[in-house]
């Protein structure tokens, strides 16, 4: 009896592998644990071992070649073991428990079914896509999986995690459990699950700019392992949300001179504030690594952008929400803000109208604060804190003047927003501020 | 290192913290003169005179006050109850004196005072003398409960106990007065609110404390036999509550087992279970089952009062069942 | 009976008062003036609903308070029940921490976490107001145990009312002071009423000092409206306590002029309006007021005088506890257990 070696998931993340090197070759006997191969992960190089022993039949890949996690790499049986065969029928655990009806329902993998899918039937799993999910339809329906209550796939807290983190489906596990729950030890000879061979979003590990389709709102892209565990390191490191702090200075003068320009004008009085909200969102646009959601298992970028604006109202603070802040013109923002800032005091404010937000904004300047920092307010992954505007005296076109400058800090939530990340956001947004007509550009 | 009994551990416990520390006394029914009722105060009269071995009335509540009191203004007073059925006359001192001076005159009195006897059901005493207590206590904010299982841990904890500036609830086990162990000479200190792994494996978590933790233990021997290694967890104070040690040892096993004595209603066991699935629930390969007294008052009859009582065939039982191993039985 | 003023048992001592110690005597109306003022103003914040919770006042009870604690030294100890903001200030404790206590403000005495019934200042061996009824004898007694244990002079003093005398704590108590002759004094305020229980329907012998010879026990009979006669007879329980370290049980008859707690009637089913007003005739601060005038160691003005400085001294603690913070949030989770362990 021949035994596959497959293409293990290595890392929590791990989607596919290289095969750096072979370490036994066609011929060689191996024994349960030997290393068979090192693979490189998307994390680190990792090594291969035999889970059963025997003699290396056959290698099916050569080295150097990239296959996704669960594909067929070798054989091991005995010697002058046919390995033509072996392909064929996958292997499929058999625990002991198993009920004899619930095998014959047992459904072939389904290849095409993303790994971060909720464990549960086929059928059901199409409607909790969403439409978020970059969720493929199989080719055919999935042969009905015969879980003992009908719907939800019964399986302890434990193997639940372990199968998130190996990739396995948990509806193609027969559970040895009470009443069929699978429990950890079923999962011990599954088999790990390719991920969709179509959904390009899992196959981009870090995109640089998430790249989010047209006509929906926003994107969720699964955690990548470097992600992961700058999450758990740095929430060990300082709390739940760990926090880092950019600060700069901008020069306010043309900002200020605009709006001085836009008040003489007439019409809806726009504030400074108006203006710095304004120009988050259209900085927020061009940088969509920082208009963005932590949700636990994933991060949510937003292809929309509604500012939260902190208020304060007389027992506490409150943040109003402009949506689709960037499509908004001044003097409908001016207009906005006033409008629910006045209804927050009054207590007036509909829920709908203080959630969700993709970033916030909060101003202690009108206080005679000159800088501060402010707390993310989750699932948001960025604020900015603003101070007051003061005359200072600066060196401008090489004399010294004195021009109205104020400081801006962005709290970034670091399991998102890198400091580089953050730093290149308020790059763009203090160079729309000292521009106002970069905002428009 | 000495072998001694459980009684005698606490004997020497009592007897070097008053050599030590002139503020010690003891007092209660029976202590002096008598020299206990369970002997665990034997010779301390002779040694110590009655200043500070202090035979009382029969009045819980009434020496129990005295012992709040004494400790208010800076004594170190241990308190024994001949047993924790009596110490319900005392609860209002204990809860609402003891427990609460501290915070009620914001930080200025304290009561470093130990509470302690012999507490969970001997054999065939019925219904108002077989009883465990450690919830009870447990439950209230400001005290500690303590709760050894072995002669080492009875004098450890009993010294700690006694130069806690809390006051601590000291729940003895009466049917482990005469078991033996290995005791430290001298200075042996076990810190309040550490719990002990008495064995280890890796298939089962046993949670476990006072008398149970014995049978926890011959338990896992049975289970060994059957190819099952169980961790034998010894919480030894109940409140505040180790659960680093717990969780650690769950989140190595993904199944737990929680014994106590006393009833399943809001028991240790229920506070156990809430953390563990609070704190490490992906880690449960699992449903945490609990093995309590049985939910009746204890009746007399020693064939029913078997019934009432936890036993180790009762914990292997539910070890198997968070194996899921009754299919394979 | 019902409606008569309570009478002393004993004789009262005779003779004139000490000129020499007229600073004293004047103290005390000041003392018993500022409890009285206290207490209105606290019965105000009250109604205001600047205190919450329980409230129950001392008025017409102050002799009791300022002639008995004036007997006693710095190091002794006093428990007293949950009607003990009379006895806090009478003990010393300043106005302003008092009265910051019962708003439940952060320089309040308990740091604004115990209230009206839970008053200490350990420096002051004030140990507490206690919230059930004659739990807080058997403390006491614990107290003047130590002090025995430690060989000092040291007495322990117990408050509580006549209706504690009907439990448990209060018979356990006695029996093991006198067996051990601990230093206690127990000090029963009959102010004749347990919230709207009148001591004859709880009670089965209505001379509750008799209770004592159950223990073999001193015990007297006291006046408590005249703070002269409160003072002598607690006088000679502090030395029985300091030098025969022998327990004494003091009767006191009192009268309590308002309701239960401030949420109480001060009449009702319970008593009679006729009766509150006659007892109001035997008003502990008049009757000693008037004593000082006819022995000619005071004067109106001089009462006056005394009675506006401490009309100042409650308004000035009024806006300190109204001006004062609330305890930080975190005091919610501080002093349940000891933070340091003591050095050994």
């Amino acid at each position: 009896m021949s035994t596959k070696v497959v293409m293990e998931a290595l890392s929590p993340t791990m989607e596919e592998g290289r095969l750096v090197e072979w370490k036994k070759q066609e011929g060689d006997a191996v024994a349960v644990g030997d290393v068979l191969a090192e693979v490189e992960t998307d994390k680190a190089v990792m090594e291969l071992v035999a889970r059963a022993g025997g003699t290396l039949l056959k290698q099916i890949i050569p080295a150097g070649t990239t296959v996704p996690v669960s594909d067929l790499v070798a054989v091991i049986g005995e010697p002058g073991e046919d390995v033509g065969d072996v392909g064929a029928a996958p292997k499929k655990p058999a625990p002991k428990a198993t009920r004899p009806e619930e095998q014959a329902t047992q459904p072939a993998p389904d290849r095409n079914r993303p790994s971060s899918m909720p464990a549960a039937p086929p059928a059901e799993a199409v409607t909790e896509g969403n439409g978020q999910q970059p969720a493929p339809k199989p080719a055919a329906p999935a042969p009905p999986r015969g879980s003992p209550s009908g719907g939800r796939v019964k399986a302890s807290p434990l193997a639940r995690r372990m199968a998130a983190e190996r990739g396995i489906d948990l509806a193609s596990v027969s559970g040895s459990g009470p009443e069929g729950r699978v429990v950890a030890r079923d999962l011990e000879g599954a088999v790990a699950r390719a991920p969709a061979a179509t959904a390009p979003a899992a196959r981009t590990p870090v995109p640089a700019a998430p790249r989010i389709p047209g006509g929906v709102p926003y994107a969720d892209v699964p955690l990548t392992q470097i992600r992961k565990t700058i999450a758990r390191r740095l929430t060990q490191s300082i709390g739940p949300i760990p926090t880092f702090y950019l600060t700069t200075e901008v020069d306010m003068e043309r900002a200020a001179e605009a709006r001085e320009a836009l008040l003489a004008a007439g019409g809806e009085k726009v504030s400074i504030n108006d203006i710095i909200i304004k120009a988050t969102a259209m900085a927020l646009k061009r940088h969509p690594e920082c208009n963005a959601w932590w949700q636990d298992d994933h991060i949510r970028y937003w292809n929309e952008v509604h500012v939260s604006m902190a208020v304060a109202i007389e027992d506490g603070l409150i943040t109003p929400v402009i949506r689709h802040t960037d499509l908004k013109s001044l003097r409908e923002i001016a207009a906005e803000s006033r409008d629910l800032a006045g209804r927050a005091r009054e207590r007036k404010l509909k829920p709908e109208e203080y959630t969700g937000g993709t970033f916030s904004v909060s101003n202690l300047g009108m206080l005679d604060i000159d800088e501060f920092t402010a707390v993310i307010n989750p699932p948001e992954t960025g604020i900015l804190a603003v101070g007051r505007m003061v005359p200072q005296p600066v060196v401008h076109e090489g004399a010294v003047t004195i021009r109205r400058r104020m400081r801006l800090t962005m709290s970034c939530d670091h399991r998102v927003i890198d400091g580089a990340t953050g730093a290149k956001f308020l790059q763009t947004l203090k160079g729309m501020l000292e521009n106002p007509l970069a905002m428009v550009y | 290192m000495p072998t001694l009994t459980y009684r005698d551990a606490l004997n020497q416990a009592l007897r070097e913290e008053m050599q030590r520390d002139p503020d010690v006394f003891l007092m209660g029914e029976e202590v002096g003169v008598y020299q206990g009722a369970y002997k665990v105060s034997r010779g301390l009269l002779d040694e110590f005179g009655p200043m500070r071995v202090v035979d009382t009335p029969i009045t819980e509540l009434g020496f129990a006050g005295v012992g709040v009191g004494a400790a208010m203004v800076g004594l170190r007073p241990v308190i024994e109850f001949m047993t924790w059925n009596f110490a319900l006359l005392a609860m209002d001192q204990l809860v609402n004196s003891a427990a609460k001076m501290r915070y009620m005159s914001g930080g200025q009195v304290g009561v470093p005072a130990v509470f302690r006897g012999p507490g969970g059901a001997a054999l065939q005493l019925g219904a108002q003398h077989s009883q465990a207590f450690e919830s009870y206590y447990a439950h209230i904010p400001g005290l500690i409960v303590v709760a050894p299982a072995t002669p080492a841990d009875a004098k450890g904890l009993l010294k700690s106990a006694i130069r806690d500036d809390n006051p601590v609830v000291f729940i003895e086990g009466e049917m482990l007065y005469n078991t033996k162990g290995e005791v430290p000479e001298g200075e042996h200190m076990i810190p309040l609110g550490q719990a002990e792994i008495k064995r280890s494996g890796s298939d089962v978590t046993v949670i476990c404390h006072s008398k149970t933790v014995t049978l926890a233990l011959k338990a896992a021997e049975q289970l060994a036999g059957e190819g099952v290694e169980a961790e034998v967890v010894d919480l030894r104070t109940i409140r505040p509550m180790d659960t680093d040690t717990v969780l650690e040892s769950v989140v190595r096993t993904h199944r737990c087992v929680v014994a106590e004595e006393g009833w399943p209603f809001a028991g240790v066991g229920a506070q156990v279970v809430d953390t563990i699935q609070r704190e490490v629930f992906d880690e449960l390969d699992a449903p945490v089952i609990r093995v309590t007294g049985a939910d009746v008052p204890m009746p007399y009859n020693k064939f029913l009062e078997r019934a009432a009582k936890v036993d180790p065939g009762k914990i292997v039982a539910a070890v198997n069942q968070v194996l899921y191993r009754e299919d394979e039985a | 009976m019902a409606t008569t003023v309570p009478t002393p048992a004993r004789p009262r001592p005779r003779g004139g008062l000490d000129p020499d110690r007229a600073d004293v005597y004047r103290d005390w109306l000041r003392q018993m003036l500022l409890i009285r003022h206290f207490e209105e103003k606290a019965g105000e914040a009250y109604s205001l609903g600047k205190i919450g919770g329980f409230c129950h006042l001392y008025i017409g009870q102050e002799a009791v308070a300022v002639g008995s604690l004036a007997a006693l030294n710095r190091d002794d100890y006093i428990t007293c029940s949950y009607r003990e903001h009379g006895h806090a200030l009478a003990r010393g404790i300043g106005a302003r921490t008092v009265m910051a206590e019962l708003f439940g403000k952060a320089p309040g005495g308990s740091k604004g976490k115990g209230g009206s019934m839970h008053l200490f200042d350990a420096s002051l061996g004030f140990l507490g107001g206690h919230g059930i009824v004659g739990a807080h004898i058997p403390l006491a007694t614990g107290m003047a145990f130590a002090a025995k244990y430690r060989k000092t002079s040291q007495v322990a003093v117990c408050y509580f009312g006549e209706a504690a005398v009907n439990n448990g704590a209060f018979h356990e108590a006695l029996n093991m002071a006198a067996l051990w002759k601990l230093p206690a004094i127990y000090i029963c305020e009959n102010n004749r009423y347990g919230m709207g229980t009148a001591l004859e329907r709880a009670s089965a012998i209505y001379d509750i000092s008799e209770r004592a010879y159950s223990y073999d026990m001193p015990n007297e009979v006291v006046d408590g409206q005249d703070v002269l006669i409160m003072h002598a007879a607690m006088e000679r329980a502090v030395e029985r306590a300091r030098t025969d370290k022998v327990p004494t049980l003091l009767e006191v008859r009192t009268y309590r002029f308002m309701g239960h707690s401030m949420s109480d009637p001060i009449h009702g089913h319970y008593r009679t309006k006729e009766e509150v007003e006659d007892q109001r005739k035997r008003d502990p601060i008049a009757v000693w007021s008037q004593r000082l005038i006819a022995e000619g160691l005071l004067d109106e003005a001089g009462v006056k005088a005394l009675d506006k400085e401490v009309i100042r001294e409650v308004e000035d603690a009024y806006q300190f506890a109204e001006q004062a913070p609330e305890p930080e949030p975190d005091e919610l989770y501080r002093d349940v257990y000891a933070e340091e362990k003591r050095e050994t």
